[in-house]
């Protein structure tokens, strides 16, 4: 039996939560064969890392309509040339790589003249656009740990999609003030579905699918004393009232939310609703509220987009400055209206998560991806990089939901010498990109 | 027989441990191509878990297995896992913010026995023409 490394203290690179006890185990022949303390999903991510046959393990492009291996200059060459030749390409990604690369990203689209967006705009873009509108009282999941007595979940099914966020953060957990963890607290979740997380909920509140805007208008109404209809988006009056009664008496609340209100119709404007309430709540009590990020760095594509254009997703640079609006220079409407002639796409795979019609358009143009995995999206690139992955095979730097920055651990090689980091990858097609303009 | 229904798509665990790694395989099909329907709704279309069924909107089409919802009663709500089927009837309308509408798409969902649920790999190569 040969050595085998342990690493304390790892971050998981899955979701927002950016867990940072985990303990891995890595072997002589590079593999992680442990992993203590990930949530299921986290685990497979770990372990996805030695699965050699789901890898991308050389750079690819494509000739005669078959992906080739090819070695990393040719590719980056090709990459080089394909955003130089477009008029109007697309970045998209950046959400599961880390802040370096993140910032390499930003250069290349100014250089290239490019639109940047990252996967807010198809997950809590309309939380930054409510945001923006109204603003939106926040605190760490430290604070939370250690205060909150209601917790709320509304359109957020973490038991599915951050499976450690309640016994980690809010529900569960013991807390410098909640002791008792769950017996000092209260769990609200707000769903169309009895969902897994509903399940666990003291109160559970089963609301008419796409009526969030009415039903948080309705709690916002109570709150404020006013005459609300026997029934709100299928929940009745006195349930409304014994909820808003529940919020209001609160020592510490707190509202996270996800997909179901950004997703769902009316978008923004339902955010801007569950600010509103919270604002309202906050009359009465101390509440303040945080979205569910999904992926584990998107939170930090958002503050390093901000940092460095002053815009925190949906970017053009076609005119050698950044101008910012969601809607127009969205990847989605910029694919669906045809417009763009080329897209970089890095550590995020569009195919499994956009609409068809953007699908197809993606199709039809050049299309540049850098993934450590193989992908729908990798599988229709025209030029394909193998990356080594963030927060495994490479450090770097994510933001937590809450906006906190962790430093994540190296705790393996990538698979061979071929697959370089994102980062690596993006500045040496930047350092093309000027080279082949001089 | 077809049922009208109120789409949406989201998370499921299943779904997100085939979503690290495994986006090409059988594991991400039987975790992603699948609608998750309320027992009544199933009663009336008179189909069992594991029935293949056609779910259309006015933006596609996608063929995918029926299973009783873990999450009911949600009468009249059908859920697909985020992912490359779901995607094939979503509503491509950024309604001017850039995100789509993945949630709350009136949909068609009838039986469709010998219908073939399509491969990750079918849909993105139908898409490099």
């Amino acid at each position: 039996m040969g050595e085998i490394k342990e690493y304390t203290d790892c971050v998981c690179p899955f979701c927002g939560s950016l867990c940072d006890d985990i303990v891995l185990k890595v072997d002589e022949n590079n593999e992680i064969v442990e992993v203590e303390n990930a949530c299921t999903i986290g685990t497979r991510k770990f372990f996805s890392s030695n699965e050699l046959d789901d890898r991308v393990q050389a750079p690819m492009i494509r000739k005669n309509g078959k992906l080739v291996e090819t070695d990393i200059e040719t590719a980056i060459n090709e990459a080089a040339k394909i955003l130089i030749n477009a008029d109007y390409p697309l970045l998209y990604g950046f959400s599961s790589t880390e802040a370096g690369a993140q910032a390499v990203g930003i250069e290349l689209a100014e250089e290239v003249g490019a639109i940047l967006d990252n996967t807010a705009s198809v997950c809590h873009g309309p939380t930054i656009l409510a945001e923006q509108d109204v603003g939106a009282s926040g605190a760490t999941l430290g604070e939370i740990k250690a205060r909150a007595d209601v917790i709320m979940y509304v359109g957020s099914n973490p038991a599915n999609a951050h499976p450690r966020h309640l016994s980690r953060y809010s529900t569960f957990i013991r807390g410098y003030f909640r002791e008792k963890g769950i017996m000092e607290r209260k769990l609200i979740v707000i769903d169309p579905r009895y969902t897994d997380t509903a399940k666990l909920a003291t109160d559970f509140v089963q609301v008419q699918q796409g009526k969030d805007f009415e039903l948080l208008s309705a709690m916002r109404a109570v709150l404020k004393g006013a005459e609300i209809p026997e029934e709100v988006a299928g929940v009745k009056k006195e349930k409304i009232i014994e909820l808003v009664n529940i919020m209001k008496n609160a020592q510490f609340g707190v509202l996270f939310f996800g997909m179901g209100l950004t997703q769902t119709i009316g978008k923004h404007r339902n955010i801007d609703s569950a600010v509103l309430l919270v604002k309202d709540l906050n009359s009465f009590s101390k509440w303040i509220i945080l979205p569910m990020r999904g992926h584990w760095n998107v939170c930090g594509a958002n503050v390093v987009f901000t940092w460095q254009t002053g815009y925190p997703y949906s970017i053009n640079f076609a005119r050698g400055y950044p101008r910012y609006n969601p809607g127009e220079f969205s990847a989605n409407d910029i694919l669906i209206r045809k417009e763009t002639d080329a897209a970089l796409i890095i550590s995020s795979d569009p195919i499994s998560n956009f609409p068809k019609v953007s699908s197809e358009w993606l199709g039809k143009i050049p299309l540049i991806v850098i993934d450590p995995h193989k992908t729908p999206t990798t599988l229709i690139g025209d030029v394909v990089f193998p990356a080594a992955m963030a927060g495994i095979e490479a450090e770097g730097t994510g933001y937590r939901m809450d906006a906190v920055p962790i430093r994540m651990k190296k705790v393996k090689q990538p698979p061979n010498e071929n697959i370089l980091t994102d980062k690596e990858i993006l500045e040496k097609i930047l350092k093309k990109v000027k080279e082949l303009r001089k | 027989m077809v049922l009208k229904c109120n789409l949406i798509t989201g998370r499921t665990i299943d779904q997100g441990r085939a979503y690290e790694g495994s986006k090409l395989s059988d594991e991400m099909t039987r975790a992603g191509a699948i609608v998750e329907l309320d027992p009544d709704d199933m009663a009336e279309l008179h189909i069992m878990t594991g029935s293949v069924v056609s779910i259309k909107t006015d933006f596609g089409e996608v063929i995918v297995r029926a299973i009783k919802s873990p999450n009911a009663p949600h009468k009249g709500v059908a859920f697909i896992p985020m992912g490359i089927w779901a995607n094939q009837v979503i509503n491509e309308d950024t309604t001017g913010i850039g995100t789509p509408s993945f949630k709350g798409i009136s949909c068609n969902i009838e039986p469709a026995p010998g219908k073939k649920v399509l491969s990750p790999q079918e849909i993105a190569e139908s898409f490099k023409s």
